[in-house]
């Protein structure tokens, strides 16, 4: 444990000594930022035509949640798949090129620690990264009137797909030297496991409807519509230590190779 | 005391190290001599548990590398061909992560930084960033994180490679300086340097040991660049030499010359 949180801090650390990782936050806030600004300007435009058409029943059922929040997180979900694999596509990687993954190797400690140390440094800096986006649902709670359940529900939703994703990154990244190559693989990976269930859309059957479970967005979008099911967060869950696991493995084989 | 026995290194079809056994006592410095390629840094590592070996093994103090790995890797300190060094971190940040990282205490993290600073003469180097250092002191700090637990066997690829003949003179002095109750292996080019410091040298050539010997041992008046260059010679004609006969012939060529 103690090994595990050395680990974890000196990452942690690095993280904000790095460029990178900067990047990718501001790139993440400020696209974030212009989706927001697009999703009100739609929602006001849309709010002005339903008055001029003097629709009362309609209006009422227009709310910030489900026009501008819930839209919202599905974008930046989007963004997260672009900028994940550059937060994490050094994590192991760069330890290779670098000859420090000698010294790891070679100190007193467990695979599963040096793993587990750079998950949690690695998933603490996305919650941060999430918990600075909150800014959007403030902004609304100041000159509106939002549920604030539906909305938690929802940044709970992207927190676990954001550590779902630094999971998948953690792993391509302990399979290759190059940091590209890490990039790219982590990046198909999640692509697929966001379109995956795209052939099952239509039909039925057993295969079908597990390439359906598979499916990232469909247990996101529960979240964001304000839905917190036990079955979503087992199914994130589950992804994250089934990616760990395969991390611990493939770390550990320099061990037998 | 580190005992290699029957050390066996394949990758694919290439044997990098064949069959090689050897052994450094406490107190001894031993020196590992071999042409470029030969398996020094290949059986290094595997001593240090960074890679396993096809077959045999490494007793570190009677711990197996192997079996009892963590045990075993908490005596040792190595210092890697290329020294390990985190690019973004500060010499003392590094210095402390990997004390903490070795398992030294919390409380005894500062006296044992304070320490290899000084002995590495780094104390003015602490607050500098480790990837802005040069190649000398790139090095030291390389050797700094391989002292900062007091472990009793040291491993050390090469330590004097890329200095000024000053820093080499000062790094020599420091591991003579380390011996006492230590067990030291280090591999080199520089044969003068094996003659100065070590107590015993064993020298490698395509995967097989062709000399193990006390330096006190070797005929008087023979240079070990004489020693070394009929020793990888041989080899090839005459596989079965032991390392007496290779000795003799040595002793007997050069006399006659």
């Amino acid at each position: 444990m103690r090994n595990t949180l050395v680990i974890a801090g000196k990452e942690l650390q690095g993280y904000f000594v790095q460029p990178v990782a900067y990047v990718v936050l501001t790139v993440f806030l400020l696209l974030g930022g212009w989706f927001f600004f697009a999703l009100l300007r739609q929602f006001d435009e849309m709010i002005q035509l339903v008055q001029m058409m003097g629709n009362a029943q309609t209006l009422e059922q227009m709310n910030l949640n489900t026009r501008v929040i819930d839209p919202l997180l599905h974008d930046l979900s989007i963004v997260l798949v672009i900028v994940m694999p550059a937060l994490t596509m050094r994590i192991f990687a760069e330890e290779k090129r670098a000859g420090t993954y000698e010294l790891l190797l070679t100190a007193p400690v467990r695979t599963g620690e040096i793993v587990a140390g750079k998950f949690i440094a690695a998933a603490t800096f996305t919650l941060i990264m999430i918990a600075l986006a909150w800014i959007f649902p403030l902004i609304l709670m100041i000159f509106g009137n939002p549920e604030v359940g539906v909305m938690f529900a929802g940044y709970l939703g992207i927190a676990l797909l954001a550590i779902t994703f630094v999971a998948v990154g953690l792993f391509t990244s302990s399979l290759t030297q190059n940091q590209i190559i890490a990039a790219i693989s982590s990046f198909g990976l999640l692509i697929l496991l966001f379109v995956i269930s795209w052939p099952a859309e239509a039909g039925g059957g057993a295969v079908w409807s597990l390439l359906k479970y598979l499916s990232l967005p469909e247990h996101f979008s529960t979240m964001t519509r304000g839905v917190i099911d036990t079955s979503d967060i087992v199914f994130f869950l589950s992804v994250i230590l089934v990616a760990l696991f395969l991390t611990q493995r493939s770390v550990e084989s320099a061990r037998w190779r | 005391m580190i005992e290699v026995r029957n050390l066996t290194k394949a990758y694919g079809s290439f044997v990098a190290v064949n069959g090689i056994s050897f052994k450094a006592e406490q107190g001894q410095i031993l020196g590992f001599l071999g042409p470029n390629g030969a398996g020094k840094t290949t059986t290094m590592r595997i001593i240090t548990g960074y890679m396993p070996a096809t077959s045999g093994t490494v007793l570190i103090n009677g711990l197996d590398i192997f079996t009892n790995s963590l045990e075993a890797r908490r005596l040792i300190g190595y210092l890697p061909e290329n020294p390990p060094l985190y690019s973004d971190m500060r010499v003392e940040g590094y210095l402390r992560f990997v004390a903490k990282l070795r398992g030294v205490k919390r409380s005894a993290v500062e006296p044992a930084l304070d320490h290899v600073l000084q002995v590495c003469g780094l104390a003015d180097m602490a607050h500098r960033i480790c990837g802005q250092l040069s190649k000398g002191y790139r090095q030291r700090v390389g050797l700094a994180q391989a002292l900062i637990h007091d472990p009793p066997v040291l491993v050390l690829d090469e330590p004097t490679i890329g200095l000024d003949p000053r820093q080499i003179h000062e790094i020599r002095e420091l591991i003579r300086g380390l011996s006492g109750q230590r067990t030291i292996v280090l591999s080199t080019h520089i044969l003068p340097e094996v003659s100065q410091i070590c107590d015993k040298v064993v020298i490698i050539n395509d995967g097989r040991i062709v000399l193990e010997e006390q330096l006190a041992q070797l005929p008087a008046g023979t240079s070990l660049e004489d020693v070394f260059l009929n020793a990888i010679a041989k080899e090839g004609h005459l596989p079965g030499a032991s390392a007496e006969e290779t000795l003799e012939e040595v002793g007997a060529g050069h006399a006659s010359s």
